[in-house]
């Protein structure tokens, strides 16, 4: 497990989203729609748990998606489990 | 019965990535064989291959669809593009239309050891991610393209081995010319990674003449010894004539025959019968007399077997003073389940540009090559009847037969 303060998640996040769902920087916005903004269907949540093994080292599931909504939310998720 | 003619043809090979550039090489007589050292690191008996570089599809096809693609079906992706442009069928054409798609492909063993591979490592198969599931069904290359032009027409893949690409053009014809297609995009896809290759090589198969790539694969010749495996994707798009001209589009050929056998004998070995039966019927089947045919494309791989029976073939079927015949494996390599489409292609750029593609590496006959007319340099000459034949492991067969337009 990877310890990150919050500032370092959102990089790290915004990052991956950029270069792997090929998010515009512009529609990252913390308290916008993360489904929306980048068009999530149901297989982009498992390529999601890959990323988050990939770059925060735990394992999640595809349903703790359910809970999230805002990219926020997502950062939070995650400085939760290595914050 | 509806006249089936090909509007639109595209190709993605080693020999190039357009077909201006495979008709320059083909013309040329220029071999697309290299020597991978990291298949002799892997313990290949043999590092020759086609080289072919994977194409960047970044800005043509959107992430949800490229994640879903193996290799073998972003050369598909790039060849039926270039076919469809060819054809002159456009996107709004082919929504208003129950467009159909059949390609030959016979594996998919990239993606499978990819997925394995990360199974194995992770222990846990969302870990996997999302596109292996659809990149490592051997449908791959039907399932990918038919989402990403939105086809409505019939819809799945035909594997039969290293005819699978002439067999999809059959069957796409056979649609056509019983009035259930009006359109169907046809053609075969080959990837090339190691792991395709590496039991096929294990066999004994391959050509180990390492020394000059260029001139490992000499199908025909007296001192062949194996094939070269090659891949890439290849398209041509198959209409009804009424389809055609309603378009108004330019009629690149007529399809008139399509033969199909199997030898039920040997599972590696080919027959001659058996390559003799597939060229009858598709000769009666085209009203096409073994005299009116112009030149033979023909599947000879370059391996020691294969090459005597189907010269033996062509022989028993054309007779002494045949018709040209030349196998452009000889520098392409074995393009697998792609060859029949992509050979198709290759036939349809002589027949456009009035030359036969040279049987390059054809020094010395053997007791069987000798009876035919086979030419190493390329031959400037009008085709108007072309025969391309096709065959596969399991004793597979396939002839097609295409013929210059005429009303």
């Amino acid at each position: 497990m990877i310890i990150m303060d919050k500032a370092q998640i959102i990089e790290k996040v915004n990052e991956f989203l950029m270069e792997e769902f090929e998010a515009d920087a512009a529609d990252i916005v913390a308290d916008a729609d993360m489904h929306e903004a980048l068009d999530l269907d149901s297989l982009d949540y498992v390529d999601l748990v890959v990323l988050i093994d990939e770059n925060f080292g735990f394992k999640t599931t595809s349903e703790d998606f359910q809970t999230i909504t805002t990219f926020d939310d997502f950062y939070n998720f995650i400085a939760s489990k290595v914050g | 019965m509806n006249r089936v003619v090909i509007t639109g043809k595209g190709v993605y090979s080693c020999l190039g990535k357009n077909v201006v550039e495979v008709t320059e090489a083909l013309k040329a007589g220029r071999s697309g064989i290299i020597y991978d050292p990291i298949r002799k690191e892997m313990g290949f008996r043999s590092a020759l291959v086609g080289n072919v570089e994977i194409p960047d599809l970044k800005k043509e096809v959107g992430r949800k669809d490229r994640k879903a693609m193996p290799e073998q079906a972003m050369y598909a992706f790039v060849s039926t593009k270039e076919a469809l442009t060819n054809a002159g069928m456009s996107q709004d054409f082919i929504d208003q239309n129950e467009v159909g798609i059949l390609f030959g492909n016979d594996s998919t063993a990239g993606a499978v050891i990819e997925g394995v591979d990360l199974l194995r490592a992770k222990k846990d198969t969302t870990l996997i991610g999302s596109g292996n599931i659809f990149q490592s069904m051997n449908s791959t290359v039907t399932m990918n393209l038919s989402t990403i032009f939105r086809l409505k027409g019939v819809n799945f893949t035909i594997s039969a081995a290293c005819a699978s690409g002439s067999h999809s053009i059959g069957m796409g014809y056979l649609l056509i010319k019983m009035g259930l297609q009006k359109q169907v995009i046809c053609g075969g896809a080959q990837e090339i990674n190691p792991y395709a290759f590496g039991s096929f090589d294990g066999i004994g198969t391959f050509s180990t003449q390492e020394d000059e790539p260029s001139k490992a694969s000499k199908p025909f010749d007296k001192n062949r010894d194996g094939l070269v495996p090659s891949g890439g994707g290849a398209t041509v798009i198959l209409e009804s004539l009424e389809s055609a001209q309603a378009r108004g589009a330019n009629i690149l050929a007529e399809i008139v025959g399509y033969g199909f056998s199997s030898n039920g004998e040997h599972i590696s070995n080919p027959t001659k019968d058996g390559q003799v039966r597939a060229l009858k019927m598709a000769l009666e089947m085209g009203g096409v007399k073994p005299s009116e045919v112009d030149y033979v494309n023909a599947h000879a791989t370059s391996t020691p077997v294969g090459d005597g029976f189907e010269a033996q073939a062509i022989h028993q079927v054309f007779g002494d003073n045949g018709p040209l015949v030349s196998s452009t494996k000889s520098m392409t390599g074995h393009e697998c389940w792609m060859a029949g489409s992509s050979e198709l292609v290759y036939c349809l750029l002589m027949m456009e540009n009035g030359f036969v593609a040279p049987n390059i590496n054809f020094n010395e006959p053997d007791e069987h090559s000798v009876k035919l007319n086979i030419p190493n340099k390329a031959v400037d000459k009008e085709l108007n009847t072309i025969v391309s034949n096709s065959f596969g492991f399991g004793g597979t067969n396939s002839t097609l037969i295409i013929r210059k337009f005429a009303q």
